[in-house]
Formats: C-alpha cells, structure tokens, sequence
C-alpha cells in the first residue's frame, strides 16, 4: 500500500485545478497587462479569481494580493504592518513561540531594525491564550500576528476571540492560515482578521501561488518593486495559471469542506486512538482543538528520522520534527515550546491525512507505525536504559 | 536522487551486528539523546583479537548505518587493526554520507574507540592517550 501522509508538506493538485489551468498555458498565455484581447482574457480570468478567492473568506476582491504563496504573504504583511507602526512611532509586535518560521524570520530581522517583539508561550495543548494577547497589548503595539492553524502539531488558535481583542485595542491582526485554507471556514470579517495569508499547494493548488488579504485601509509595502500589478502592490507579470488553479482549488476545496473535515475528524481520531496504544507514546497537541487532518505524536526512545525511511520502506510518506530532518541541531522549535524535551522531540512523527484517506489506510497507519517503532526500540540503547529503569520514562 | 546510497539503505535496514553482548570486555557510548545520536558498541575480546562486537544505536538512518559499517569493519581484526578505523574509511565503505550526515562516521568512530579504551583500562594495557579523541569536534552540539 502507498499512503501519502505528507498533507500539510504539500497536497496532490486535483483534476479540477489542472483543467482549470491548462487553457491559461497554452491558449489563453496573454500577459493581463497587454491590451490586445489575448491579454484581456488572461486580465478577466485573473480577475474571476480574484472574486472567487475573496467570496469564500468573505473578504472584497479589491482586498486580495495575489503572491508567490504563503512565506511571501507573511512577510508583506508583516513588514506591511510594521512600516505603518514606525510611521505612528509604535515599534511593538506580539507574535507566538509555534508560528512558522516565514513568520519567526522576518519578526527577528525586524528586532534588528529596531523593532520589539513579544513571543507568546503556548500551553502544552499548543494553544495560544487570548487573554495572553490582550495583556501583551501596549500602547505602542502596531501589529499582533498568530497562526490560524499549527503547521506541525495542528492546533487551531482561538483566531476570533484574538481578532476581537485587537479590534477593540485598535491593533492590526495578521493570521497565517495557511495551514487552514480551504481546510477549516474562514471568514475575514467574523474573525476580525485585518490579514490573512495563504498557500495554494495547501488546498490541491499549484506550487509557487497564494494570497494575501488586506483590509482595505491597510496600506501595503511592496517586497517586489517593478510594476503596476497588483494594484501596483507586487511586480511581476501575474502567475495566471497557477492563480486559475488556485481559484478552482479552493472553490472545490469550500465546496467540500464540511463533508471532508468530518470524514477526516473521524479518522484522525481513530489513528490517535490506535497511535496512543503504543507504550510510552503521546499526542501532541490538543486533541479536539486541531486540524482534521492532523495526527503528531513523539515515541520514547526512537529517533524520528530513522522512523520516517523504515515507514517509506512501508509506503507511507510522512515528517518528523527531529534534528535530523529540520537540517538543525535541534529538534522542532513548535515541540520544544509545547514542552517535550530535546530527547522526546526528537522521536516526532506527522502524519497529515489526505481528503481521499480511507479506512482501510488508517488501519495500515497504525500497524506500520508500531512495526516501525517496535524495531527501531528493539536496537536503541536510550530505550534499554529507559526499560531498565536507568533513566525515568518522561512520556 | 535518494537521500542516501543504497550501501547506507542496506545497512540501515538490514543492520548487522545489533544487540548486546553479556559480559563484554569492553564497552563505549558515545554521543546525547538530547541531540539525537547515541551509539554503544560492546566488544568480546580474545588474545587481542576482536572476536564479536554488537552494537545499539539512537539515531537517525546514517547513524544506525555507520554503527553496522563500522563493526563489520572490526570483527575478526586485531585490536591494534581496529585502533585505526577512521571515520573516512566508515563513510567511504558506505559508499559517501552526505555532509551534514558525516558526523555520523564520526560517531561510529569514537564509539569503537570508546570500546577499546574501556578494554585497555579493564585489562591494565597502557595506551597513548592522544589516539583517543577527546570530543573536541562535539563543539558544534550545543543542543540542550
């Protein structure tokens, strides 16, 4: 069996979303700017987009930026924000430990122009507290950004509740959701979202397209000087197919949502269930309060690494959130502030679920997974110890 | 392009020499849980000659693969054959790591290293102190 596993890595582009495309590759290929009818039917398709992509999260189409994806997004939104604090005097940015790290990179090159920046901690169930917001508000506060959902541990945030804070406080609120696009009903103005960031490769998208919505009234700074596109907000001749396809993605994606969502709920919570049987396992993240898609948990005495080859070797493509496979030292930044220690984090294994998972599937998840864990303990001598009672089981 | 060649692949899944030998003459660990890598190498000793080794390893693909290269590598040998296994030799008989994986060789070294001067000082046999590494490169492990 071939079970994709991999879902918050990247998703398989539906039919839908190729169809959709393909007339923008090789027939309609006018640049939207040219003023020939070629080009205006690139411009109109680009603009139907536009209206789709702001309809499902309620926002006008005037207020989406299309993008290159979600890192881009971030980083425009939050230098958006932070150009229109330094020109108020308010260089104060409040952000969480968990964010992405499109998110966590710009936020650090900012503390070095000056900026400050507040890192909430998150519970062990991976979740921001509001109240932690509201009391972090300053009065030179110019931005507040947390994530819609958790790229790794899949814990939804309490996204309305933080938006109505800043709302009220007068503070921008910037979301990067994502994770949560096309996946969980997102609505812009309920949620008190100033902007939001998004990835079509999420959502059976193409690769290299997202968007960002703004408000209107939020004032953007361009990351890409050049040209009147995008409201004279991003440069560059617009990605016309990939944005095509985006559209259609998420159109199918809406469509389907709560049919998916609850499918997946179901079976997310009977992989937990045949997860949390292994000794010395535990879920990470809060259980309810998380992706459909999203299982994460960490395996004493293992190392996630060796864990993901011995499941490829199984069929099953999955990530982990060890040293090994972040390129780093140390093992996921969202696991260590969740509270697991360095030595349980880095025995961490994702698996995010795919619209088309099946019973069946679940059920080879679960059998592969213990094999897996069963071998790789049967050869570890951090696992020896914990057995013989050298070393306290932490989990 | 896989990750790792199929030398690596092979000794990952198919380890050789894993386990525990009961009343070793020597024994090493090496490496830190908190940074993902702990080999333990236990060596059973003979008339200087290294007549079993078996290893156990916390890590990831190339660390499991090092520790069954590497004591293929010394069973059988002279003790004095197995002082000289360098990390290189482990990588290259694997067929290359790639570079962020080569402090795995390294490891699967310094483990076997471990082993014999746990052996030498059990058995009284005066060494060179130099030959043995004193983790000078585990600098750029500040994990934890």
């Amino acid at each position: 069996m071939r079970i994709y596993a991999d879902n918050a890595a990247t998703t398989k582009m539906s039919q839908t979303a190729i169809d959709a495309m393909l007339p923008y590759l090789a027939e309609a290929y006018g640049n939207p700017s040219s003023l020939y009818a070629l080009g205006q039917e690139a411009k109109d398709a680009l603009e139907r987009a536009r209206e789709t992509v702001a309809g499902i999260v309620n926002a006008a189409p005037r207020e989406i930026t299309f993008t290159s994806g979600g890192s881009e997004a971030d980083n425009q939104a939050i230098r958006s924000a932070a150009a229109l604090g330094a020109a108020a005097g308010k260089k104060h940015i409040i952000s969480d430990a968990i964010e992405h790290h499109a998110v966590l990179h710009t936020l650090k090159k900012l503390e070095k122009e000056g900026f400050e920046v507040t890192l909430l901690p998150v519970g062990r169930d991976g979740l921001v507290r509001a109240e932690d917001v509201a009391a972090a508000i300053r009065e030179d506060t110019c931005l507040v950004t947390v994530m819609y959902a958790n790229n790794e541990i899949g814990t939804v945030q309490p996204i309305r509740a933080i938006g109505a804070i800043c709302r009220e406080k007068g503070v921008l609120f910037h979301t990067d959701a994502v994770q949560a696009v096309g996946h969980l009903p997102i609505d812009v103005a309920a949620d008190n979202i100033d902007m939001l960031s998004a990835s079509a490769h999420k959502f059976h998208g193409p690769k290299g397209v997202g968007f960002l919505y703004a408000k209107k009234g939020v004032r953007l700074v361009n990351l890409i000087e050049g040209g009147a596109q995008e409201r004279g907000k991003r440069a560059g001749t617009e990605n016309v197919a990939g944005i095509v396809a985006m559209a259609a993605a998420l159109k199918e994606a809406a469509e389907r949502m709560d049919e998916t969502a609850a499918k997946l709920t179901a079976l997310r919570d009977t992989l937990i269930a045949g997860l949390s049987a292994i000794p010395h396992a535990a879920l990470n993240g809060d259980p309810a309060k998380r992706l459909p898609s999203n299982v994460n948990f960490c395996f004493e005495g293992i190392e996630g690494e060796s864990l993901l080859l011995l499941l490829d070797d199984k069929g099953v493509c999955a990530s982990s959130g060890s040293a090994c496979t972040s390129g780093s030292l140390d093992p996921s930044h969202v696991l260590l502030a969740i509270g697991r220690p360095h030595d349980v984090a880095h025995g961490s294994l994702r698996l995010s679920l795919g619209d088309d998972a099946t019973p069946e599937q679940i059920a080879y998840l679960i059998e592969a997974v213990k094999d897996v864990v069963e071998k790789l303990r049967g050869f570890s001598p951090v696992w020896r110890d914990l057995c013989a009672g050298k070393t306290p089981f932490l989990l | 392009m896989a990750l790792y060649s199929e030398k690596v692949m092979d000794h990952f899944r198919n380890p050789r020499n894993v386990g525990v030998i009961e009343n070793a003459d020597g024994v090493g660990e090496v490496g830190n849980a908190k940074c993902g890598d702990i080999m333990k190498i236990y060596l059973k000793i003979e008339d200087d000659v290294i007549r079993d080794v078996k290893f156990e390893t916390f890590g990831c693909g190339s660390a499991i693969a090092s520790s069954s290269m590497a004591t293929e590598m010394i069973k059988g040998k002279p003790v004095a054959d197995a002082m000289q296994l360098t990390n290189k030799a482990v990588a290259e008989a694997l067929d290359g790591l790639p570079a962020h994986k080569l402090h795995c060789s390294v490891l699967a070294e310094e483990a076997i290293k471990a082993a014999l001067k746990d052996y030498y000082d059990r058995n009284g046999i005066a060494y060179d102190a130099s030959q043995f590494p004193d983790c000078a490169h585990c600098d750029g492990c500040v994990c934890g």
